[in-house]
């Protein structure tokens, strides 16, 4: 095929077909819950942490989906572990064991928990 | 001497359903717990998607009630299985033994105080769906001056397992653009904030409604659930979500608020389903045979099911339910008996 040059390149794509993701199955294991998330953005919204912060648990949940966690996993690093995403999240994601189960199969220095 | 058939509930899956009951040549025994028919239709404004008014949907409809027995203010009081027949006592002290019933109970609006972070009872400027309609349907002068900016809420306790309706309500994202563009239509210097988490504009001309609603009425969708709500000392509202496609939380000042309050399964259906032994459904709604194939047939024999009883649906989808559920009625009425 003749290549013109205005393929994607790489790294401005995201390759899902080549994520394969052991952690993220280990983190559905611990917390079945991941998987449910409508990307609503009531999280987000609601999160103390988030009007000073890039924290936005949202973006965390569907970056671990897409195999970035490198990118996003220090913005839990701004998570108090207050609870108000809990409270707000329309499915009812227990999002502070979501939290500290991405804490604990991610390793505890990439996120600070 | 035609045979009876008890219709219950006096929304427009009854009245319709009673109707073509009629004209097949039975009487149909029209039970309504409310002092007047026509269930939620009678108290809306204008109908998506071309915002026909609702009375000129159902004023023709109770203009045309010859040969159908119809009682308001009345409720079931007990349905019991006799041999092939249920007997069902009215409140009204009559009683009738019928081979079939049709449950036309339709759904509760969700009741929105429930999601108290978004403060329906508490700050005066949110109000529900329902309150913007009958406010356009009585004509009446603006509750509030200077509403400079409102906002629509859509999925409100749909979709929400906490609320415990996991369920899409299906008719709100096209009313919230219904509404959003007549606001619009009559307060042109408004500016009207949707927000959605997706836009289900499933039915025909619903998307040119939705396109109209961004081209010629300006409206600003925002893709993000709102997560709360609220006021300052001069009654503003303060709304917070996340701006989920631009990545960042925000926080607007508003003047009003309109929350979308979603179908929920009528508050009778228990107690129904009880009378004639019936399980429903996980989410509370009527549970028929088939919702692909059988979707007015119940488990049990000569009871029939039509409009949201079984699950949100739009006006029309109801009617024609309504047509199809006396035609399986007329059906099971001329299969001898066993």
């Amino acid at each position: 095929m003749i290549d013109f040059g205005y393929g994607l390149t790489p790294s401005a794509t995201l390759r899902i077909e080549q994520v394969s993701n052991p952690a993220f199955e280990e983190l559905h294991q611990r917390e079945p819950d991941v998987v449910k998330c409508i990307a609503c953005g009531s999280c987000a919204a609601s999160c103390a942490a988030g009007c000073f912060t890039e924290m936005n648990l949202r973006k965390v949940i569907l970056s671990l989906q897409r195999g970035r966690e490198k990118e996003t996993l220090p913005m839990l690093r701004h998570c108090m572990l207050c609870g108000k995403c809990q409270l707000v999240c329309p499915r009812g994601i227990n999002t502070r064991h979501l939290i500290l189960s991405i804490g604990k199969v991610y390793g505890l220095e990439e996120t600070g928990l | 001497m035609s045979q009876n058939i008890v219709v219950i509930g006096g929304g427009p899956a009854g009245i319709e359903a009673s109707r073509r009951l009629r004209d097949l040549g039975y009487t149909p025994l029209l039970v309504e717990k409310e002092p007047v028919l026509g269930g939620h239709l009678a108290r809306w404004d204008r109908l998506f998607p071309d915002g026909v008014e609702a009375r000129s949907v159902l004023e023709p409809m109770l203009q045309d009630l010859d040969g159908i027995k119809y009682f308001t203010d009345t409720e079931i009081s007990s349905i019991n299985r006799l041999k092939d027949t249920w007997v069902v006592k009215f409140s009204n002290g009559l009683s009738a033994q019928v081979r079939a019933i049709l449950m036309t109970t339709g759904f509760d609006l969700f009741k929105a105080e429930k999601k108290e972070e978004y403060g329906y009872g508490i700050y005066e400027r949110v109000i529900t769906n329902a309150d913007l309609e009958a406010w356009f349907k009585s004509g009446a002068a603006p509750q509030f001056d200077h509403v400079h900016t409102i906002g629509f809420v859509h999925c409100v306790g749909s979709r929400d397992e906490k609320a415990g309706n996991r369920q899409c309500s299906k008719v709100c994202c096209v009313t919230a653009v219904k509404q959003a563009c007549e606001f619009k239509e009559k307060f042109p210097e408004t500016t009207v904030y949707c927000f959605y988490m997706d836009l289900r504009m499933f039915g025909r001309k619903f998307e040119d409604l939705y396109l109209k609603a961004q081209k010629e009425y300006g409206i600003r969708f925002v893709r993000g659930r709102v997560s709360e709500v609220s006021e300052d000392i001069d009654g503003h509202l303060f709304v917070k979500a996340e701006d989920t496609l631009f990545g960042k939380p925000m926080k607007i000042k508003m003047d009003m608020l309109v929350l979308m309050a979603g179908m929920t399964p009528a508050a009778d259906t228990q107690e129904l389903s009880r009378m004639v032994n019936i399980l429903p459904g996980e989410d509370g709604f009527f549970q028929p045979q088939s919702l692909v194939s059988n979707p007015c047939t119940s488990s049990r024999e000569g009871i029939f099911f039509a409009g949201t009883a079984t699950g949100p649906k739009t006006l029309p989808e109801t009617l024609s339910e309504a047509g199809a559920a006396a035609l399986a009625i007329d059906r099971y009425l001329k299969t001898p008996l066993k």
